[in-house]
């Protein structure tokens, strides 16, 4: 069973503020800028926008995996209450693995091409505490049944080259959950995958959640998987958050621009009203030189209101469908969602559009 | 953080906007080139450094103190003074001035050697790559059996069979280089033989010449480049050690690879007369060298050229 | 061709009947085609002819000097692998930090350094001003120990830096290309420990370009090496060489690029084979 994600359990995962600016030849890049959410246990928390947006950088710099010498972090980023961006090295290495695992995007380069599979998974378990080798290459067999790899025990011996693209993720997968992680981070880990097996990882995902009750930060671009799998969804634009709610929300009644214009992409998530969004047109702004407004606004469709070129909208809860005003910050508002959490949109347009 | 420096891993970093396919290929711009390589400054002193040796090498009769070959019985091994800096030799030559007339003998067979294998090898490498199946089968064995002789024992024995001298040896260090040039050139024609403004190009029906000459290899030229320093380096080193075999210039001709054999006699009293034209070459090789690293920096920063030392 | 091997052979008197019987024996007398010819199809069979100057066979100049230039060329590469491998590491681990800094320079010195004058400046110095080591020459190992490696210590070093200088770049340019891999952020966010990271995700695969190049500097090292060797007075097979050119003693001359041809292809051989022994991805095809 699903545990119920609510104000009773501890989140399993707290990002407040969270920023990122790497230094690039072309000057400092904020690739990330003042994120905040939270991930309870057993959620599933998708993070959608376009490549570039800073979605994977962010949650890089959460487990510290970016280039030291290139990257600044700040912010805070709890753990199981624990700060993740002020931890010693070492405290960090023992919480990647049982305390966050990661799945990323490209099965082809993930794994080391000179090692058995089974040796990339007791690795891992065996960093982590006493574990004999034959314990630990016994329950590498058993993760790798549990993510669906066929005749387990042939394939620890295999090294990734003599696997397929999908039975490699599912390994990947595997090592993430090896060490039973309170947090599943994977990085457009089905992005790679064709539809079927895309499917499949889904399936085995939102069931390894069940049994294990991981909070899972999903990041993709594709707005199927999110439909599928998520409980909230946050919208990435800029290095910013410009839209987050429960899946219904922003699915449905999406506020922002921005969202209503990656929805307007999918067609049979598309509403007539915004059918004319369908494409957006244009590039992200480089995160060298991001405007001073709105990150969107150079390319908005819409610009419903004169302040989004000069100043930033603050991210604040919004109407629902039933168009009462938002933007009061009132997390009780009577419109939230069916798992009581607030819709927030970083925008001013709605207010223009409510009548 | 434990952090392992993890260069290139800058995931954020939006891809530079591609430019649009159909459009002309930017063409090297050389203002732009010059420029991001005075920015480099070991690039930029050594480029200094050659241009002064270059000069000393052109000016070598007027720079020179004194003649190649003229002799003071007295003065016979001289430590370094101030009327002979690099001391004298075993017949009383200024060390000094011999070390400056052996510059044009190096520097003329550096350059002729490896102008022939940069036309020779060129030639070869584009009409590989240009052209591929059975002309780049046949040419690049060709190469690869003439690569898998060791470049020096090549030469000596291009130089045996032909006999010492200075043009011999010019022949015989080109021919070691002309495979390097083969290889690179073609990997770089191949690399934008298939580009669209090639395709663009024969599509509307250009000839193989005007596509050769106005866009594959202009576009193919930066390794070519790089490469062009880096062998004017083992040029001058081979160039100097045939010449310290006897299989170069002949005595008393002033050359540094004949002044080091000259001077190895004669390690014990006196130093100098080893040293100073050992140094001589170090410092045009070095030059040479890190001008080449220079300029893959700034025109081929995927690498694609030999690095420097593989050649050896 | 220039030089007459046989005048040379005989030196300055000698009657025609003597010149033409030599000429006779060795073939020479015959078309080059068919000199040639006559030479490969004895070379198949191992005989590779005898030596105009000596009048020893070929095969036993070289089985001479056989032991002399492994030697040389093995110790060499262990010189060039002790300096390459510590540096490139710990200047790909460092990039742009001292001894980044520091062993860029040092192996662009190497690069630059001709092999023989390295060699007299180290013989200047550790053989003259120093008085430490012998300025060359040869004993075998088992007549001498300690004089067989003071000999070996000067003609290694010389070579070894040079190869080093080369391998050093390699190194840190094939682990920096290691460390930017996917599979290595993989490994660390199992929480693998770092040493252990370097070691299996690092490392491991930084070995496979560098296998390639240690096996060409070492072909270099076998073969390339005749300068010094001539400098150390080490009797190897780049001395006999260089000895055969100046004698125009072709059928040595012959027989040494044969030789060196061989070992070209042995290395790479052994190269393949070490490369599917380290790469699965070879090994399984």
């Amino acid at each position: 069973m699903r545990e119920l994600p609510g104000s009773a359990a501890a989140p399993v995962l707290e990002v407040e503020d969270l920023r990122v600016d790497l230094r690039t030849p072309r000057g400092t890049a904020h690739v990330v800028n003042g994120l905040s959410y939270t991930v309870g246990p057993g959620e599933t928390v998708a993070v959608v926008g376009e490549s570039g947006s800073g979605k994977s950088v962010s949650v890089l710099a959460l487990l510290g995996l970016l280039p030291a010498r290139t990257a600044t972090v700040t912010g805070r980023a709890l753990l199981q209450g624990e700060d993740l961006l002020t931890m010693t090295p070492e405290r960090l290495r023992q919480v990647r693995g049982p305390g966050a695992g990661m799945v990323f995007q490209d099965p082809m380069t993930s794994l080391n091409p000179v090692l058995t599979v089974g040796r990339q998974l007791t690795e891992g378990l065996r960093a982590h505490g006493p574990v004999s080798k034959a314990a630990a290459r016994a329950r590498a067999v058993e993760l790798l049944g549990e993510v669906g790899l066929p005749d387990p025990g042939r394939a620890v011996g295999r090294y990734p080259h003599e696997l397929s693209g999908g039975m490699r993720q599912r390994v990947v997968i595997a090592m993430a959950l090896a060490n039973s992680p309170a947090l599943l981070i994977a990085d457009e880990a089905t992005t790679a995958l064709d539809v079927t097996v895309q499917a499949q990882i889904l399936d085995l995902v939102e069931r390894l959640q069940d049994e294990h009750g991981t909070g899972v930060v999903w990041i993709t671009h594709d707005l199927g998987v999110v439909a599928g799998i998520a409980d909230r969804v946050l919208v990435m634009y800029g290095g910013r958050c410009v839209e987050d709610g429960t899946v219904d929300d922003v699915l449905e009644r999406p506020v922002h621009p921005y969202t209503r214009g990656l929805l307007g992409a999918l067609p049979d998530l598309a509403t007539a009203d915004d059918a004319d969004l369908a494409t957006i047109a244009g590039t992200p702004p480089p995160p060298t030189d991001l405007p001073a407004g709105c990150v969107f606004w150079p390319r908005c469709p819409v610009r419903g209101d004169a302040r989004c070129e000069t100043e930033q909208p603050p991210l604040a809860v919004v109407g629902s469908h039933d168009r009462a005003q938002g933007g009061d910050g009132d997390r009780h508002h009577r419109d939230t969602g069916p798992l009581g959490l607030p819709h927030r949109a970083a925008t001013w347009c709605a207010e223009g559009e409510a009548s | 953080m434990t952090q392992l420096p993890t260069p290139g891993a800058a995931p954020a970093a939006p891809p530079p906007a591609e430019p649009l396919p159909t459009a002309a290929p930017a063409r090297p711009r050389w203002r732009e080139t010059l420029g991001l390589l005075a920015r480099n400054p070991t690039a930029a002193v050594s480029a200094v450094v050659l241009v002064l040796i270059v000069l000393v090498a052109v000016f070598d009769e007027t720079l020179a103190p004194d003649g190649p070959n003229e002799q003071d019985p007295s003065l016979q091994l001289q430590p370094p003074s101030w009327a002979h800096p690099f001391g004298t030799d075993e017949f009383g030559r200024d060390v000094f001035s011999r070390v400056i007339l052996g510059a044009a003998t190096s520097l003329r067979v550096g350059f002729l050697s490896v102008a022939f294998a940069l036309v020779v090898g060129t030639l070869i490498g584009l009409l590989a790559g240009f052209y591929g199946r059975w002309v780049d089968d046949v040419l690049m064995r060709l190469m690869d059996v003439l690569f898998a002789f060791p470049a020096v024992l090549l030469a000596i024995a291009i130089v045996a069979i032909r006999g010492a001298g200075p043009a011999n040896a010019i022949l015989a260090i080109g021919i070691v280089y002309v495979p390097i040039f083969a290889r690179v050139t073609r990997a770089s024609v191949l690399g934008v033989r298939e580009e669209v403004y090639v395709r663009a190009s024969r599509s509307v029906g250009a000839s193989d010449w005007r596509l050769i000459t106005r866009h594959v290899l202009p576009n193919a030229a930066p390794p070519i480049i790089v490469q062009t320093s880096v062998s004017l380096a083992f040029a001058v080193l081979a160039e100097a050690a045939l010449s310290f075999l006897g299989l170069g210039p002949r005595r008393p001709d002033p050359s540094w690879g004949l002044m080091l054999a000259d001077g190895r006699g004669f390690i014990e009293q006196a130093w100098w007369y080893a040293v100073f034209p050992g140094l001589a070459i170090v410092v045009t090789v070095l030059c040479f060298n890190l001008l080449g690293d220079g300029l893959r920096d700034v025109l081929d920063p995927r690498q694609r050229t030999l690095m420097a030392g593989s050649g050896r | 061709m220039r030089g007459d091997p046989i005048r040379l052979a005989l030196g300055t008197r000698f009657s025609q009947e003597t010149y033409d019987a030599l000429r006779e024996r060795s073939g020479l007398d015959l078309p080059l085609v068919q000199q040639y010819l006559t030479w490969a199809g004895r070379a198949v069979t191992g005989d590779l002819g005898v030596s105009f100057r000596s009048g020893d066979t070929v095969t036993s100049l070289i089985g001479e000097r056989l032991p002399a230039t492994l030697t040389l060329a093995l110790a060499s590469l262990v010189v060039a692998l002790v300096i390459a491998l510590p540096l490139g590491m710990l200047s790909a681990l460092h990039p742009r930090s001292l001894i980044d800094r520091v062993a860029t320079v040092v192996s662009q010195f190497g690069i630059s350094v001709p092999d023989f004058w390295l060699s007299i400046m180290l013989i200047l110095v550790f053989a003259g001003v120093l008085g430490w080591l012998p300025s060359g020459g040869y004993v075998p190992l088992t007549e001498d120990p300690l004089g067989w490696l003071q000999r070996l210590v000067l003609p290694a070093v010389a070579t070894g830096v040079v190869s080093g200088s080369v391998i050093t770049r390699f190194v840190r340019s094939s682990m920096l290309e290691a460390l930017g891999q996917d599979h290595v952020r993989t490994a660390q966010a199992k929480g693998v420990p770092t040493r252990q990271v370097l070691t299996w995700h690092v490392l491991r695969n930084a070995l496979l370009p560098l296998v390639t190049v240690t096996g060409v500097q070492l072909a270099y090292l076998l073969s390339g090496v005749v300068v010094v060797e001539i400098v150390f007075s080490w009797p190897g097979l780049g001395q006999l060489a260089y000895q055969a050119v100046r004698d125009r003693d072709f059928p040595v001359l012959q027989g040494a690029v044969l030789l060196f041809a061989l070992v070209f292809l042995v290395i790479n051989l052994l190269v393949d084979l070490l490369y599917s022994r380290i790469d699965p991805r070879i090994a399984r095809r």
